[in-house]
Order: structure tokens, then sequence, then C-alpha cells
């Protein structure tokens, strides 16, 4: 059955059903609809919803509850990321999973609150001190943004490293028809590393980033950089459209993977030959899909609503084989399909 | 042979890293009999925060979290709040508690989380060498206020019991010292209480702990002991101030 939802509400049930309990916050638009429903939701399903006093602590609290083994969330906007962040690199030194939503907004400092997606470089290269990533899924529907939290957690789990859903504020707001998973009750992975008490059938479990061997350190980032070869190897995910005799292939995720998909309709009706390929997961970044592409096309064009973040990934995704170009509108503003058309026909 | 003295089991065997003098090991032990004494260990998380006392992860045999500088007591809620069943200590630095992390200890007290605080207050950041701490006393000379500290550029001292009994979600608060047979065994009852009223459900709870710092004060051990009773135990009056066995309701008035 589907339902109409406000994507922010979306992302908040799908976490619900993917076994989530505890949802740990701070207002901030224009994810604020995301922590209003946990509110409401939580104390009925005899779930934890706690307003924090930060971003900070908020993110601390959720470390926390991924420590003891529960499925943890946080969500936020742009600013309130850069808050989270000392939190995010202690999970990925703690090898802690946990989902972090960013329903984006304008930057920098307090920019706006209108959507961006000039938090990519933060989300997929920096979300924090030291040598680590995290998971990133870029959902471009609501419906997207239900099945693709379900997968962060899963892949978080699997993995033992935080994942990030990257909105923005047009997703989190729009309204959409959505088919929502049931829950199949299905017990969720067995967490046997976490400090949920040892019961005295055991050795003490300790979680843990701090190590002042720089042997030791390096081990465990090397270890931690080979775990990362394989998500790269198993976790790429992308959509390729009309890509198949595409000579021009667009890039964009996202809302503005939504823009350029009309504005590569349009190209079609006017007899270019575009394609359009959206990145799903942006860490780890579609490498292979965009190789297989560059195999064919004769230029690409990637549209961000940002001043060019992703579009230096997609150049070393294709080591520069064929000409990458860019548009991007950037401060809240969402590009027409008639703006990144006519980019297509300048470049067709 | 009986055994008449032992280490408690909730301490592990490894060799405490700490200086000669100072009293984090006093503190570890008594944290490590209550958890005896109530047969809690098995169910207990400990928080390491930011610190000398970092590394007491190794020393607890409970299950224990490592916690970014200042955030122990929101880790602790996080991990109180996905397994109530258990219990959830903090061990803290004053710089932790009442400098980085003042914002989450104010909050987790006014939440009556029913977590248990270890605060040790050694009036000075101890693990980065001696900088000044926001419990070192005015005029105290360290290495960032190597005039002593200036209370016009400086500030005051933060009295951080006095400030948590104030809030309605906190059940109980005591500071105490370990200078002393008396006072270790005074020490020893705060903590077991502070562990009993979580296993009661009863809330937030703290125990402050003035505590040495030899190496940083630049005295001995036995000089830094005399140091505390003569400048700090004027400054940081011993006592419980709040209670809500005794008289004060949990959410304020008398009972």
């Amino acid at each position: 059955m589907k339902v109409l939802m406000k994507g922010n509400e979306a992302l908040a049930e799908a976490a619900i059903r993917a076994g989530c309990k505890h949802f740990f916050g701070y207002p901030i638009t224009p994810q604020t609809e995301l922590a209003a429903y946990m509110s409401k939701r939580m104390p009925k399903i005899g779930g934890t919803y706690l307003q924090a006093e930060s971003e900070v602590a908020a993110v601390n609290m959720v470390l926390g509850a991924a420590a003891a083994g529960v499925r943890a969330m946080t969500s936020s906007s742009s600013p309130g990321i850069s808050l989270k962040s000392e939190g995010i690199s202690y999970m990925a030194g703690s090898d802690l999973p946990a989902l972090i939503i960013n329903v984006q907004r304008g930057g920098p400092g307090l920019g706006g609150i209108q959507p961006s997606q000039a938090d990519y470089w933060q989300a997929t290269k920096a979300t924090g001190h030291g040598d680590f990533q995290i998971l990133v899924f870029a959902p471009s529907t609501v419906q997207e943004m239900v099945d693709l939290v379900s997968a962060a957690f899963d892949a978080a789990d699997r993995w033992r490293m935080p994942a990030m859903i990257l909105a923005d504020g047009m997703l989190g707001q729009m309204m959409e028809p959505v088919t929502l998973p049931e829950e199949d009750g299905k017990p969720l992975p067995e967490k046997d590393w976490s400090a949920s008490g040892h019961q005295g059938k055991r050795e003490h479990h300790i979680i843990n980033s701090l190590y002042l061997t720089p042997d030791k350190l390096e081990d465990l980032v090397v270890e931690r950089y080979q775990r990362y070869e394989q998500v790269k190897a198993q976790e790429q995910r992308a959509e390729e459209y009309l890509c198949q005799d595409a000579d021009l292939v667009v890039v964009a995720y996202g809302a503005s993977a939504r823009v350029a998909r009309s504005a590569v309709n349009q190209a079609r009706e006017q007899g270019i030959k575009a394609g359009l390929l959206r990145p799903v997961t942006l860490w780890p970044f579609p490498t292979g899909a965009l190789q297989k592409a560059a195999g064919r096309a004769k230029a690409f064009l990637t549209v961000e609503m940002s001043m060019g973040q992703m579009v230096d990934d997609v150049k070393l995704a294709i080591d520069c084989r064929v000409p990458v170009h860019f548009f991007g509108r950037t401060g809240g503003i969402i590009p027409t399909p008639a703006e990144v058309l006519g980019e297509i026909e300048k470049l067709a | 042979m009986p055994i008449v003295f032992q280490k408690p089991h909730a301490l592990t065997d490894a060799p405490l890293h700490y200086c000669p003098g100072c009293t984090h090991g006093i503190v570890h032990r008594l944290v490590a009999q209550a958890m005896d004494q109530l047969g809690i260990e098995g169910r207990t998380v400990g928080v390491a925060s930011v610190g000398c006392s970092v590394m007491c992860y190794d020393y607890f045999a409970c299950d224990m979290v490592q916690a970014p500088h200042g955030r122990a007591q929101a880790v602790a809620t996080g991990l109180k709040r996905a397994r109530p069943e258990n219990l959830v200590f903090t061990y803290q630095g004053d710089g932790d508690l009442a400098a980085i992390g003042t914002a989450e200890t104010v909050h987790a007290a006014t939440r009556g989380e029913n977590i248990t605080v270890i605060f040790i207050n050694n009036a000075i950041y101890g693990m980065t060498g001696g900088q000044m701490a926001p419990t070192s006393l005015p005029g105290q000379v360290t290495q960032t206020t190597p005039y002593g500290r200036d209370t016009d550029s400086a500030g005051y001292p933060v009295r951080v019991c006095e400030l948590l009994s104030t809030l309605d979600g906190v059940a109980f608060a005591q500071r105490v010292t370990v200078d002393s047979v008396k006072n270790v065994n005074i020490a020893r009852k705060a903590i077991l209480k502070a562990f009993q009223n979580q296993l009661e459900g009863k809330g937030y709870s703290i125990v402050e702990v003035l505590s040495t710092c030899p190496t940083n004060w630049g005295l001995s051990p036995v000089e830094s002991l005399q140091w505390l009773r003569e400048n700090m135990l004027p400054y940081y009056p011993l006592g419980v101030y709040k209670d809500v066995d005794q008289g004060v309701k949990k959410g304020g008035g008398t009972l």
C-alpha cells in the first residue's frame, strides 16, 4: 500500500522499521520533521527519543547506544553535521555502526535553509579528523530514502562503520507516495563485540579509539583500509538512465539528479544522445559504473547544487579519459531543467 | 592461610600507570569495591574520559567505553538508554567534566539520567602537563597561569557539587576526599551509595573526589595531601550537597 509521506518523516519511519529504537537529535531546519516524527513514534514503541543539549551531545549519545549494541541514529542539517564530526571520527575509530542523516542546506557558516549539496566533500572525504571513511548513501526520491535507510543500517552493521544518508532540504521537505517495508521481526545482527555487560561469561570488552603506540595504531588503520577495499568492491551503487548509446553522460545525485533527468529527457526529444548516471553511493563512489560509461561517452557533465565537489571524483574515477564539464548552482538554489538543458546543448 | 586482604575482582591485573602519590589508584579501588559489593560487575559499563584516567578502561574489569573529551555523560546517556538494565558510570577529571564537558554534565544532571558520575577534582590538567583547570584555585600557579590564577582575567573556580545541587534532576551529590583513612571510608560509602541509587532507579548521582596531582603541583606526595587540606578544603567544603533520601525530593521541594 502506498502512503503519501514527507521525505523527513519517511526517513524516520523507515529507520524505525529497520529496527532503530534509539534516536538522539537536536532541532535544525530543514530536518525538523524527522525529529518531530521520532518524538511522536518512539514512546509508542518503547523506543528512545531524546532531544540533546547540542549536536555534539546527540552524536555522542549515538556513540554510547551503538557501543551498547543497538541500532542508533541522529539527524541534522549541514551546520549541525560539522558539530557531529567529532563523534563520527570517534565512532569510525572505535568501529561502531550508526546512522547519521544530513538533510543538507546552503553553507558555509549558518548559510541558508534552502536545499544544497555543498557538503559532498565533508561527507565523503572529511567527516572528521584522521584516516577513515564512512558509508554515504544519496537518495533522490522519497521511496529511495525509505529503501536506503535500511540498506545503510545493514551495511553499517556488516562493515562496523558509521553510515550517512546525504539528503537535502528539497528531498526532506517534498511529499511523494511511498511503500514502506513491513517490519519482518527478523532479529538484528548479533553484536558480540558490544559493551553490554560481560555477565561474568567473557573478558571485558573495551570500545576505544586511543592507541598510544604508533605501530598498533598504524596496524589498526591499515586493517580498516583493507576492509574499505572490500566495501568498495561490494557496496558501489549507481543508476544508469539512457546511458547505453549516450554521447554525453550527465552525472548527478540526489535532488540535482531529478532535475538532470528532466533535462536529459528534453535533450533526447531534440535528438541529443544524452544519458544520466546517478551515483547512489557517494562513498564508495561508483567508479565501476563511471569507467564503463567512459568507454562509450564522448564527454561528461556533472551537475551539482554546489560550486563543484563531486566533479573531482568523476574525473578521478575515469582518469580524465574524456572531458568532464561542470554546471552547478549554490547557496540554496536548485538548478532548473532548462539551465541544465542549456549546458547539454552547448556540449552536444 | 585465610586471605584477609585482596584486590577487588572488578579491577584487572594491569599495572596502573599513575604517578606516585596520585589518588586515582585509591578511587579506582573504591569504585571496584562498590561493584564487588553490589555484585554488578557483569552488568556494569564504565565510561573512560580524556585525561590521566583515560586508560582506566584497562583497569576496570567491567565493559568499558572511551568517550571523546567532555562527552562521557552523553556517551553514558546513550549506553543507559540503550540498555537500562545495565549500570553505567563515568569516571571524569575536572577539565573533562567542568570545562569542555560542562554542557553534557549539566544536561545529563538536569535530565536526571540514572547514571553514576565519579568526578576527580585535582584543580589541574594532569595528562597534558599541568595547565589551569576550571577548578584551579585563585592564585594557583600552573603552566598556563605562571603568575597565579588571576581571577580578573581567568575567572573563578567552578564548584560542581554546589552548581549541580540546584538542579531538580539530581538525586545525590556529595564531595569527599581521600587524604586520610577516615575520609577514604567516607568516600567509599558515598561511591557505594551513588551506585546503589542507580540500582534503585533514583537518578543522577555524582561523587566529587578532591584529589592530588603531585607531579603537576610540583610537590611530594605528603606535601600534596597537605596542600589539598590547606587550599582545596576551604574552597571546596566536603559534604552532602543533595540527597533525595534526606528530605529533598527529586524535582524540587522538601519532603
